[in-house]
């Protein structure tokens, strides 16, 4: 028994040169030390389509990307989070990101309800957010010095959706939302310009049913609208109009950004061929500079990009540029000093020419209004464009 | 306020509150007859119900996918996938009692309670990852066969679509038969005498181990062919979507009276039409100040008076006493 200290002491220091030397070894190749990107957005659940979409079209840029940084002796890395499109878990994987030195920029999330809450915690050490998707006007309407967004505003893509059914000589109009930030709010600013515009408000109902929309599909049908409008996101807008062209009910369906996704044709099938939604993002297809980005995501990942995939590429880059230009000295750069770069950027990306205002909307977004052409998923690329405009985004109210 | 319109949607509100309400009743007799064997509330019962409903999924999506979905006629299809979403989850079923609950018999009451939420919780997420990993999706959606979305239209604003009489058809096919099998067979009054007394009822050699697998077997069938007809009805289906009706299906068998079969069956059907009634005739009611979205309240909020008046439930509990 008198060997055994001895013996365990050895295999004690055996096991702690083994647990350092990786450490040892990666400081070296570390050099300067590692900067991360965090990507936050929903990789589970019944958004997941969008929120890896986002996910890769980061990866893809940061890849491309990095090679500046990289000669300065940093190392580059995304890491993504997955906030389960529900606030607490964003909120919670903010917490993490916030703790974790090395993460001096986000590129997230997809849904408003998530980012608001979540960003108030970047807000706490001035972590820049770069937002793909939020289109909520809160997002920015806070004047946080950290939260930018390369996508449009709900405020003027509802007002670009109820201004498409007065074209369309539709007199009357019944909206349905799903309760959230992002849903009700955007159904909200449809609702006003429709009526300030005449046309006759049947109905505005908000439910968080996923499965059986018959109930509220009934008095739908009797009321006989002439434009269905869903404010919601794709997952339970798909079902609901598959269940309404079953009932008969025959209005012209309408949506916003929320139902920018192949999942929707996936879902609902011919029901949804031919209805229009409006999007503060355009197709990829509609971008002139975002070929080669498509072709580039085909190959690596072996499908097409889900739409705000070319968003989180652009906001992903703008990150990198932010963050080169703070990191002048060779530093380690401050999460503020990236932040007030990231305000700062000008940046020609594949979704258009890039610039934020003061409080960190784009300063010129693209809003469109497209129409479902088929009811296979494959094709949903090819959605055709009805209109398209370029909107200043509005100045800041207080 | 438009009168008018409030009658005229009337017949049709009643016809959505009915195929929900018998949907609930197939799910609530799983809960309902367990308790009545074994005193406790198996909240399992939600993913036997939706594991029924991916079963039948697969199964049309694979005969799609041989081209054989057109081929084959449709009521041949429907009877098919309703007994292989019967056959799963009554396997499923029993296999949980055997594993999670028998074990656990002797133990204090609330313990089996756990397990069957931590078995909840576990067939959702081996739904979830087997179904990531086989067709990587998540939500998944029922074929839609065009025999089934044909509607007879009976008047203007009234119609039915041929699933929803293929709902109702089932549904009370499926009662029929589990009426018949408690009250006229043998092994239906097996059934009856272990929930009566379990250990009078093995001194008159009934095999009580077998009598309550036989109730979750057959609490199981009726949840796996909700199963099949809720996605054939509402064609979306997630590892997750069989939480709610689940919970709803529970609140019809403690109103109709928990152990109670037809109380089971009467609760899923007033459920059923409180929740329709509601989310129809808020909004109309109320001139849009309270919308559909108040629907569980309101249907809640009567359950709650019905059970102070009624703390038993409509037909009352599990009858315990000598017959």
């Amino acid at each position: 028994m008198k060997g055994t200290p001895i013996r365990s002491v050895l295999t004690v220091c055996a096991a702690l040169a083994m647990a350092l030397l990786p450490l040892g070894s990666g400081l070296d190749a570390q050099g300067k030390g590692t900067i991360k990107i965090a990507t936050q957005s929903p990789l589970s659940g019944g958004q997941a389509a969008l929120g890896e979409g986002i996910k890769l079209g980061a990866q893809l840029a940061v890849e491309k990307f990095k090679g500046p940084l990289e000669k300065m002796g940093f190392r580059v890395e995304v890491v993504p989070f997955d906030d389960q499109a529900k606030p607490d878990v964003g909120v919670a994987n903010a917490r993490n990101i916030i703790a974790d030195k090395d993460i001096i920029a986000v590129v997230g999330h997809l849904n408003s309800g998530v980012a608001i809450p979540s960003s108030d915690v970047y807000k706490e050490v001035t972590l820049a957010m770069i937002s793909p998707a939020n289109t909520s006007p809160i997002v920015t309407d806070r004047n946080y010095p950290n939260v930018n967004r390369v996508c449009g505003r709900d405020d003027v893509q509802g007002v670009v959706g109820s201004e498409f059914a007065a074209g369309l000589k539709a007199k009357s109009v019944y909206i349905v939302h799903d309760k959230t930030t992002y849903g009700q709010g955007v159904a909200e600013f449809f609702r006003d310009d429709a009526k300030k515009k005449g046309i006759q408000l049947m109905g505005f109902e908000g439910t968080e049913e996923k499965s059986n929309f018959d109930p509220i599909l009934t008095p739908i049908r009797a009321k006989n609208p002439a434009v269905l409008y869903f404010g919601g996101i794709y997952d339970q807008a798909a079902p609901f109009f598959k269940q309404a062209r079953e009932k008969g009910i025959k209005a012209r369906f309408m949506g916003p950004d929320g139902m920018d996704s192949s999942d929707l044709t996936k879902i609902a099938g011919k029901a949804v061929v031919g209805m229009n939604y409006t999007s503060a993002a355009g197709p990829a297809s509609a971008l002139p500079r975002a070929k080669g980005f498509v072709e580039e995501f085909k190959k690596k990942f072996g499908k097409n990009p889900e739409p705000y995939a070319a968003e989180a590429y652009d906001s992903a880059a703008i990150a990198l540029k932010a963050i080169a230009a703070a990191a002048k000295g060779g530093k380690m750069p401050a999460r503020e000093a990236v932040a007030a770069e990231v305000r700062k950027v000008k940046h020609s990306g594949i979704t258009g020419d890039i610039e934020f205002d003061s409080k960190g909307d784009r300063k010129k977004s693209n809003y469109f209004v497209l129409e479902v052409v088929s009811d296979n998923p494959e094709k949903w690329g090819d959605n055709k464009i009805v209109k398209q405009l370029a909107i200043a985004a509005p100045a800041a109210k207080n | 306020m438009d009168f008018e319109l409030l009658l005229a949607i009337f017949p049709q509100v009643l016809l959505d509150g009915i195929i929900l309400g018998f949907m609930y009743a197939l799910i609530a007799l799983g809960y309902t007859m367990v308790y009545g064997v074994l005193e406790f509330i198996n909240f399992a019962h939600s993913e036997i119900f939706i594991f029924g409903a991916f079963v039948g999924v697969e199964i049309l999506l694979a005969l799609r996918a041989g081209g054989l979905l057109e081929t084959i006629p449709w009521p041949l299809v429907l009877v098919g996938v309703l007994v292989a979403g019967m056959l799963a989850s009554a396997a499923l079923a029993v296999t949980i009692e055997r594993v999670a609950y028998r074990p656990l018999r002797g133990a204090p009451r609330l313990i089996p309670l756990i397990s069957a939420i931590g078995m909840s919780f576990f067939l959702q997420d081996v739904i979830r990852l087997f179904e990531s990993l086989w067709r990587n999706a998540f939500n998944l959606v029922y074929p839609s066969m065009d025999a089934l979305n044909r509607r007879f239209e009976i008047t203007e604003t009234i119609d039915i679509s041929m699933k929803s009489l293929v709902v109702i058809v089932a549904a009370l096919a499926m009662l029929w038969g589990l009426h018949t099998i408690v009250n006229r067979t043998k092994i239906g009054t097996a059934i009856r005498a272990v929930a009566e007394d379990q250990a009078a009822a093995s001194l008159m050699g009934i095999n009580v181990n077998r009598m309550i697998s036989l109730t979750f077997l057959i609490g199981g069938a009726m949840g796996g062919a909700a199963g099949v007809l809720f996605g054939v009805q509402y064609s979306l289906i997630n590892p997750y979507t069989g939480f709610i009706p689940g919970l709803k299906a529970f609140t019809a068998a403690v109103l109709g009276g928990i152990g109670n079969i037809p109380g089971a069956m009467l609760g899923g059907l007033v459920l059923g039409l409180l929740e329709a009634f509601a989310a129809s005739y808020m909004s109309l009611l109320t001139n849009g100040a309270f919308g559909a979205e108040y629907k569980d309240i309101f249907a809640f909020s009567v359950l709650i008076l019905i059970l102070i008046l009624r703390p038993k439930g409509l037909l009352g509990e599990v009858v315990r006493e000598r017959a």
